[in-house]
């Protein structure tokens, strides 16, 4: 039976309520607890920061070369606080609702709350370690609107927002390996958890310069390894970025949670071809201003501007006029995918639709026309004063679409098609962000908790944050609070030896197949059945033949996999098909998980589930709850199912029409 | 843009291990898209050469977006490649043509050893951070965010000095293997912000003694690291931190 | 352990005066003060040197030089000055020692080189060939001083002159003399040119290295810079020259 600890009283008073009763641990008690913490974006870079400055021994882990590299760097957006800077009703409440909401009613109401009520204190904290958030002339901080939302309560530095709170993380954590209360281990892969009498005690970890297996104790680990969007092969995430460290903590009893709750990014730069290593994302902002349309008639080869006005399709603001181009993430992804699969797409691969600015440079130079005063400006004066504002605002954005495309998209209109960009399932947790397993955590994009099926813009950063700075030094507090008696155990014990053996017999097995095929391929092949059957729309028929053919998959990968050169020196083939591996296991959860919510919710959209207009249908009586999986042995899955109430964000069917 | 393909000679820098000497070696890859990014290009080249049985180039690459600084070769004597303001993992293929040899090295300098062919170890950068790159504040002691204002000048021009990627481009480029544009724009992102105030002396002092002690070489002002760094960190952090630097060793009482 | 232990150390250690001048950054602004220093002096010597152009026909055909023996004959007569002088070699000394330390230090940093060099694309050539500039310099400058500094200031090797009752050597004739040689007058010129490209760097990398971070100043200084190191190793090429080809006589 899964009991997610939530406290109880009301929603406003839970999180005050937990914190003024859970168990402490004093400073003496501090120094002799050990933690072990896997990755170090944003939430593992200020988790180990705050628990080491509390005084707790960390050990930090990143397969990076530092820990400033994890993806989290690569947030552009901004991040979301509750703060109401701008006077214009925002408040903790609406932060909690609009999140609720934003996920369509499959996120845990205590949680997200809870994450509304620190929103405010991570913009402090950030801002007290010199995070450059943009500013107004009057010094004080500048906000923005995001998708999904009506108020303006996004912080954010220009186009990096989260390379730079990643560095303030990554600088309040340097300052505790510098004070010795952090031990960094850079270059080193997680391989197993190690659990003693049922709690997890430490880990097996991979030198990835040497090859080198390492045992590590800690009274409590810390998984902070982020999503796993690259089951899809090309996503936005990362290349190295996994579900290894999760995967394992799964094998070792942590139950899954919503694994097929993904995020699919509608503007990205589409696929060019079958070399394509990655997909890149154009910031949502860009849909505040551009249009998105595909040509009336299909399979159109004429150049965007041969296409008059009056054949192109702008199918957002026909189909959802009181939204437009500006609906949540999920609706506008699977629209764009509706148009391509019907014959609309543009470009070479027709996988693709347009976001046009030439209405916004327009528009934009006419205002400044206005603003200058100049009389009788020529068409092409006003195209460049338009183009000036576009620049001052989206430049660094045009410039990268040109960089990758070689097109100048202030002349052509973009090509964008959506991507797998997040993925709001991960590793169950209760309220205290502890797995099933005693002693093992999850945090940031690794758990399940906060997005529901759909995760709003600017809102993973403050997850991130909020779990490392300040959720995690109080509820781990309540766990090691009755560990203080127990001395930090040998690494020479058995439950270590057998893990070590374990991960070890593992890559020799993988290193002796010597078959035929890459590594490479395998990740393309597993990619592109995720992506037809359990991507931007599902069935059941799909995911039945995904879940045989992830199968045959796997049974492949273990006896036809090359990897090259040896265990014990640095080989990225072998770290990558540890990862593979792992991919491969998850796949087939991610279809039995969807297959089992026969509804259409955020981003699981089923195809079964639907209105008449093709919308997605949420079915509350059937789904209201959290699809927690346990694995049972090979190919099986148990499921546990948690309830979801909602006692003040009541559900109600989303529409943006 | 119109897209071609193309036949390429590489020659890249192989090295099992920091230990033993490495060597140039000589690849052919066929058939490359001009809409290819470089990585993808060296991808291609590294199944084929699993396919034959032969070695990989281990190479360090992650985001592939241009941001998390961890892709870093030397490619025709310029970190990051021919493109202005971009990273080795943003370079397309357009940039060549049909025949072309292009030479690929590691970043090097001694304060970063080679790992294995292309990668480079780079955690000196780590350990100046850990010597003061930093504002000593734990969690939960902020006041509210808004309490202090900021000139937005200065903000702006700490925000500028702190998009600094940590790439190591600056050093690669450098004829004296110098970290000080990295270590430059750490030091004014901080100075520039009242919140690096009181620190400011010991910082920018310990920051420097690590750099030295991590055999980076000094700067003579060249200007090669402005000329290749990706963000385009200005060399004026460099007078920055010299004046950082002069004010404190100089007034401080220690 | 061993960095954090040493970041420890180091930060209860008090910032010694000889941890300040050996540091990379305090090495710099040694030769940055050095370098501003010598510009200061060439500024001085091309003064006073440019007195041997009061001959040209254009201002006193008849002056042999008189105005220049006579403001040579100031420099070495004062006590004041005697002393700036010693201060003068102790600066080129420091320069030079500390420059050649640098180069050693700033070459052992990279020990395997590149195949492929960054060149033109990413600096001058002149910036960074400060090194080599500079040992031109010095080897003109070993071969300057022995020409004049010493025969005026420690042998005395030099015809008299006599202006208004005062006794003084005659510099000018010995210039005349020592420009007599074409292939001296070759090699004063390529010190000159040497000199010119080490000042169009270091005059502003002086600046830069004593923390002017002024963007504006930055730029302005600059040209300043290119314009000074023309001019003045210009002028100082035009001595030899003029004397050679017989413009002043």
């Amino acid at each position: 039976m899964l009991n997610s600890k939530i406290p109880a009283g009301p929603l406003d008073q839970k999180w005050t309520d937990f914190k003024g009763h859970c168990k402490l641990v004093n400073p003496a008690n501090k120094r002799k607890l050990e933690v072990v913490i896997i990755g170090t974006g944003l939430a593992g870079a200020s988790a180990a920061a705050a628990l080491g400055e509390l005084g707790y021994k960390v050990k930090a882990f990143c397969f990076q070369d530092s820990p400033r590299r994890a993806h989290s760097i690569a947030a552009q957006g901004g991040i979301n606080a509750a703060k109401n800077y701008q006077n214009d009703g925002d408040s903790v409440f609406r932060l909690f609702y609009d999140t609720i909401k934003g996920g369509d009613y499959r996120a845990r109401e205590a949680n997200v709350h809870r994450l509304a009520e620190v929103s405010a204190n991570i913009i402090d904290q950030c801002v007290a370690q010199g995070v450059p958030f943009a500013r107004e002339y009057g010094g004080l901080l500048s906000n923005r609107s995001f998708g999904g939302t009506q108020v303006q309560r996004t912080f954010y530095a220009a186009g990096q927002t989260g390379q730079q709170l990643l560095i303030g993380a990554y600088q309040a954590l340097e300052r505790q390996v510098a004070l010795g209360n952090v031990e960094m281990f850079n270059r080193h892969e997680m391989l197993d958890v190690v659990v003693i009498d049922g709690k997890a005690r430490g880990i097996i970890a991979r030198n990835l310069v040497n090859g080198k297996l390492e045992r590590h104790f800690g009274h409590a680990v810390l998984l902070c390894s982020g999503g796993y969007g690259n089951v899809f092969y090309l996503s936005t995430n990362a290349m190295g970025s996994n579900v290894t460290a999760a995967w394992k903590a799964h094998k070792k009893g942590a139950y899954f949670g919503n694994p097929c709750f993904t995020q699919i990014h509608p503007t990205c730069i589409p696929v060019s071809g079958d070399h394509q290593s990655k997909l890149t994302l154009m910031s949502e902002s860009l849909r505040n201003d551009g249009r998105i349309w595909v040509p009336k008639k299909q399979n159109d080869t004429r150049k965007p501007f041969d296409i008059p006005e009056e054949e192109r399709d702008y199918y957002l603001e026909r189909r959802y006029p009181a939204f437009g181009n500006l609906v949540p993430r999920d609706v506008a992804s699977r629209a764009a995918k509706e148009r391509c699969d019907a014959g609309y797409g543009v470009g070479s691969s027709r996988q693709a639709v347009y976001l046009d600015y030439a209405d916004a440079i327009e528009r934009y130079g006419k205002g400044e026309v206005n603003k200058r005063n100049i009389q009788g400006a020529t068409q092409q004066v006003i195209t460049e004063l338009g183009k000036e504002v576009v620049k001052e605002k989206y430049g660094n954005l045009f410039d990268m679409y040109e960089k990758i495309t070689g097109e100048n998209p202030y002349e052509v209109p973009m090509r964008i098609y959506p991507a797998v960009h997040y993925t709001m399932g991960g590793l169950w947790v209760d309220y205290e962000l502890m797995t099933t397993v005693p002693g093992l955590y999850a945090l940031g994009e690794a758990n399940f908790s906060d997005h529901g099926a759909n995760r709003l813009g600017a809102s993973a950063l403050m997850q991130g944050l909020a779990d490392g700075y300040f959720v995690i030094p109080y509820t781990i507090g309540n766990y090691l609070a009755d560990e203080i008696r127990t001395n930090a155990i040998p690494t020479d014990h058995p439950a270590f030896v057998e893990a070590e053996k374990n991960v070890a017999d593992r890559i020799s097995q993988l290193i002796n197949i010597k078959g035929k095929q890459t590594v490479e391929s395998f990740h393309k092949r597993l990619g592109k059945i995720m992506w037809d059957k359990c991507g931007m729309a599902r069935n059941a028929e799909g995911l039945t033949q995904a879940i045989e053919e992830i199968r045959q998959l796997k049974r492949e990968f273990w006896s036809d996999v090359r990897i090259p050169g040896d265990i014990n020196e640095m080989n990225p083939e072998l770290d990558k098909a540890n990862r593979v591996a792992d991919f491969i296991e998850l796949g087939e959860l991610m279809c039995i998980d969807a297959l089992d919510r026969n509804e259409s919710c955020g981003g699981h959209f089923r195809e079964e589930s639907q209105t008449e207009e093709g919308e997605a249908k949420r079915d509350d009586a059937a789904f209201a709850y959290v699809s927690a999986w346990e694995l049972k042995g090979e190919h099986q899955w148990q499921l546990h199912k948690e309830e979801l109430h909602f006692e003040v964000a009541k559900p109600t069917q989303r529409s943006y029409k | 843009m119109e897209h071609y393909n193309m036949n390429l000679t590489l020659k890249v820098w192989k090295q099992k291990n920091s230990q033993e000497k490495g060597r140039f070696e000589t690849y052919q890859v066929k058939n490359i898209s001009s809409e290819m990014s470089f990585l993808e290009m060296f991808d291609v080249l590294n199944e084929e050469l699993i396919r034959e049985g032969r070695e990989p180039i281990a190479f360090d690459h992650d985001c592939r977006e241009g941001i998390c600084g961890m892709c870093s070769m030397y490619i025709d004597g310029k970190p990051h490649g021919p493109w202005h303001a971009n990273t080795t993992c943003q370079l397309h293929m357009r940039a060549y043509k049909d025949g072309d040899t292009i030479v690929v090295e590691p970043w090097r300098a001694n304060a970063f050893p080679v790992i294995k062919d292309l990668v480079v170890d780079r955690t000196s950068f780590d350990r100046i951070m850990q010597a003061g790159g930093y504002i000593s504040v734990n969690t939960g002691n902020a006041v509210d965010a808004n309490a202090l204002p900021i000139e937005k000048d200065k903000a702006d021009m700490a925000f500028a000095a702190a998009s600094c990627i940590g790439c190591g481009a600056c050093v690669a480029a450098c004829k004296n293997s110098s970290a000080m544009l990295f270590l430059s724009a750490k030091v004014s992102h901080l100075a520039l912000l009242p919140q690096g105030g009181p620190e400011r002396k010991n910082r920018v002092l310990n920051m420097v003694a690590q750099m030295d002690r991590e055999g980076f070489g000094a700067c003579t002002n060249t200007g090669a690291c402005e000329a290749v760094c990706p963000k385009e960190i200005s060399i004026s952090n460099i007078a920055r931190l010299n004046q950082e630097y002069l004010g404190a060793g100089l007034v401080s009482e220690k | 352990m061993s960095i954090f232990v040493q970041i420890f150390q180091q930060k209860s250690l008090r910032m010694k005066w000889s941890e300040f001048f050996t540091s990379s950054v305090g090495r710099k602004f040694v030769m940055g003060l050095t370098g501003l220093f010598l510009i200061t002096f060439l500024i001085i010597h091309v003064s006073i040197n440019a007195c041997i152009f009061a001959d040209l026909p254009i201002f006193n055909e008849n002056d042999n030089g008189s105005v220049f023996n006579r403001a040579a004959h100031f420099m070495g007569s004062t006590i004041l000055i005697r002393i700036m002088e010693v201060g003068l070699f102790a600066g080129i000394i420091l320069h030079i020692v500390q420059g050649y330390m640098l180069e050693l230090k700033n070459r052992s940093a990279r020990s395997v080189g590149y195949a492929v060099n960054l060149g033109e694309r990413g600096s001058k050539w002149y910036s960074r060939s400060m090194g080599l500039l500079g040992t031109i310099i010095l080897l003109f400058l070993v071969i300057h001083i022995s020409h004049f500094w010493v025969k005026a200031r420690i042998t005395h090797a030099l015809e008299p002159v006599t202006y208004n009752g005062v006794e003084m050597h005659n510099m000018f004739e010995e210039m005349k003399m020592v420009f007599s040689q074409p292939w001296v007058v070759i090699l004063y010129v390529l010190g000159c040119i040497s000199l010119a490209y080490h000042l169009a760097h270091g005059f502003q990398s002086a600046f830069r290295t004593v923390g002017v971070h002024n963007r504006k100043y930055n730029q302005l200084l600059t040209s300043i810079g290119y314009g000074f190191s023309i001019i003045v190793s210009l002028v100082f090429a035009l001595m030899p020259v003029a004397m050679y080809l017989g413009w002043v006589k």
